[in-house]
């Protein structure tokens, strides 16, 4: 670990006693990193830009935003039409809200392609789940900010939901509204912990990239790496793939902030909330419609409520109930299938949580509900056991470098007889 | 201090708990109980302050309410339903085979004068304010309520007869305080 910035004498002097330069030089820019990573390792980093993006805007419209129930709609309105660049700050801060989990969707998707989460990988998994859990309170809250028909509604259905826990389900719910329907108090402390919330996630993004810098990143091929020869060091060589792909980003999200701002909201939050009048149908951000759609396909309340939160728990005990020490689906053949239905089936569910449960949708609501748990619980122990995994590559670089054998002879090397 | 720390030397070698032991189990045992109870105004606090819950109980007149009229009043917030009941809804009422219900209640029950029906405005599914209030309103199968959100159905006592809501619309302790006002809360 030759240091070579430690050029400068200032820099020399506060390395010495805060040893910051050491840290940035050995995580960001020698970092060793597998050489064949592709496009689809970029969404973490374009993860981490979004939460400062939501981060950033959000203390900007926090200054000109008032918590009170009479007030919060119109400060939002004013903050539209009057406040400088107000419309900007809150429409990027809105639909970054829709990017930033599109953007964490692939992420996890990608991880579960390549088998990101077996060993020795679990807890770096597990800090994502609860970075995607904090994320859901997070976006909840700020939904609710506004004071529309739909933060109101989607306020009280999302809170009703605790009143469905045996014997203290009802004084849970009163303790969360601060009172006896959502109302001012419910208010108040949303938009506290709408503010602290992010910050939580910046700590456990910490630990995540803790966890991911011990052991580094995984890839395409799903193999540890040999030696020196597999890996590529961070900077520049994923510094600037991970820039490209942000700019492609950002062409899409700006097209969504300049030209269709209000595409992914729904057009009922622009009337100030009633509590006495409920609208017509309450719908989440299209970001938890499928989770939605569970809720809704289960006939009972308590075993709804169960299912919809377990849909996310389950994937805490993804590396345990994975039983293929294969990690990427390249090499599974059977799996690889069961992956490409399971985005099939959560597509699905998304469709269906946006309809009425009547008719035909709560038929597919439920065939795509148990299928949902069919995949992590039965499939994939099961899959993991019979399933006969391609021949793995003796190395990266073998695999991409030519003549040195793509693949090790056939039959050879399998992680599995 | 010195002659309470030196018998505690003994234990060095030995395998036995010292007194030692003894107090800083006690110690770490008193600190921990001493830091959760210290959580408890914490989450206190976010329970319904004294000002709500003095807003806890409205006062109606039903004098000007026709036969078959439904009203709304707000109590802590929520909507309160009160059906003035014709008598055919009194009937349809209480000719319903209790059994057979979800959360079995016979209408004398949720009742204190057959033509007054009273129940909290708030689906037990998840919170929505079910429709009926109005003569227009869909009033779903039972002719009481119908629920919008999730497609629940109350008949005319505010009894869940259909759709996933698990329990019958609440009703609120009231009283009369004449003939023709109540006191809800």
């Amino acid at each position: 670990m030759a240091a070579p910035v430690k050029q400068n004498k200032l820099i020399r002097w506060i390395d010495h006693r805060l040893p910051v330069f050491t840290l940035m030089e050995h995580e960001l820019n020698e970092y060793p990193t597998p050489k064949n990573l592709n496009y689809w390792w970029n969404f973490g980093s374009l993860a981490g830009i979004m939460l400062v993006i939501m981060i950033f805007t959000g203390v900007f419209l926090a200054m000109a935003y008032t918590p009170q129930k009479d007030l919060a709609f119109d400060s939002v309105e004013r903050i539209m039409r009057e406040v400088n660049y107000g419309w900007l700050m809150r429409y990027i801060h809105m639909n970054g809200a829709s990017f930033f989990f599109i953007v964490t969707y692939i992420h996890i998707f990608r991880g579960l392609y390549y088998g990101s989460y077996k060993t020795p990988r679990e807890l770096l998994w597990m800090l994502g789940v609860v970075i995607l859990l904090l994320m859901m309170a997070t976006a909840f809250m700020g939904y609710v900010l506004p004071w529309g028909q739909m933060s109101y509604w989607g306020a009280t259905v999302i809170t009703n939901l605790f009143s469905a826990v045996p014997v203290v389900g009802n004084a849970i719910v009163t303790w969360l509204w601060g009172g006896f329907v959502v109302d001012n108090p419910t208010l108040n402390r949303f938009f506290a912990l709408h503010y602290l919330l992010p910050f939580v996630i910046v700590g456990v993004v910490m630990l995540h990239l803790a966890a991911l810098h011990q052991h580094g990143s995984n890839n395409p091929l799903g193999i540890d790496r040999k030696g020196p020869q597999d890996s590529i060091p961070f900077h520049p060589y994923y510094t600037i793939k991970d820039l490209f792909g942000l700019g492609v980003f950002l062409l899409f999200y700006a097209a969504f902030v300049f030209f269709w701002p209000n595409l992914l909201g729904d057009p009922a939050n622009y009337i100030p909330a009633n509590p006495l009048q409920t609208p017509p149908e309450i719908v989440p951000e299209w970001y938890f419609l499928p989770f939605y759609a569970i809720l809704r396909s289960v006939p009972n309340k308590l075993l709804g409520v169960v299912m919809m939160f377990g849909s996310i728990f389950i994937l805490f005990l993804l590396p345990w109930l994975d039983t293929s020490r294969v990690r990427s689906a390249t090499f599974r053949p059977i799996y690889k299938w069961f992956f490409f239905v399971l985005i099939v089936d959560c597509v699905a569910l998304g469709i269906v949580g946006a309809h009425r449960p009547e008719g035909i949708w709560v038929v597919i609501g439920r065939i795509a509900t148990a299928y949902y748990y069919f995949h992590f619980l039965l499939m994939m122990p099961f899959v993991g056991w019979f399933e006969r995994p391609r021949p793995l590559p003796t190395s990266i670089s073998s695999a991409v470098l030519k003549g040195g054998g793509r693949l090790a002879g056939a039959g050879a090397t399998m992680e599995k007889p | 201090m010195a002659d309470i720390a030196h018998p505690a030397g003994g234990s060095v070698h030995g395998t036995e708990t010292s007194r030692r032991d003894f107090l800083t189990l006690t110690a770490a045992a008193l600190g921990g109980i001493g830091a959760a109870s210290a959580i408890w105004p914490f989450l206190d606090s976010m329970n319904p302050a004294k000002d709500t819950l003095a807003l806890s109980s409205t006062e109606v007149d039903l004098a000007p309410v026709q036969k078959g009229q439904r009203l709304t009043v707000v109590w802590r917030g929520k909507p309160v339903f009160i059906d003035h009941r014709p008598d055919e809804e009194i009937k349809k009422a209480q000719e319903v085979d209790v059994s057979s219900l979800r959360d079995p209640q016979p209408d004398s029950e949720r009742v204190k004068k057959p033509e007054w029906l009273v129940v909290v405005g708030v689906c037990t599914h998840l919170g929505c304010i079910p429709l009926g209030q109005k003569a227009t309103d869909d009033r779903g199968q039972f002719g009481g309520w119908f629920c919008p959100c999730h497609g629940s159905m109350y008949d005319t006592s505010g009894r869940i007869r259909q759709g996933p809501a698990p329990q019958n619309l609440a009703v609120p302790p009231y009283e009369f305080t004449s003939d023709t006002t109540i006191k809800i809360g």
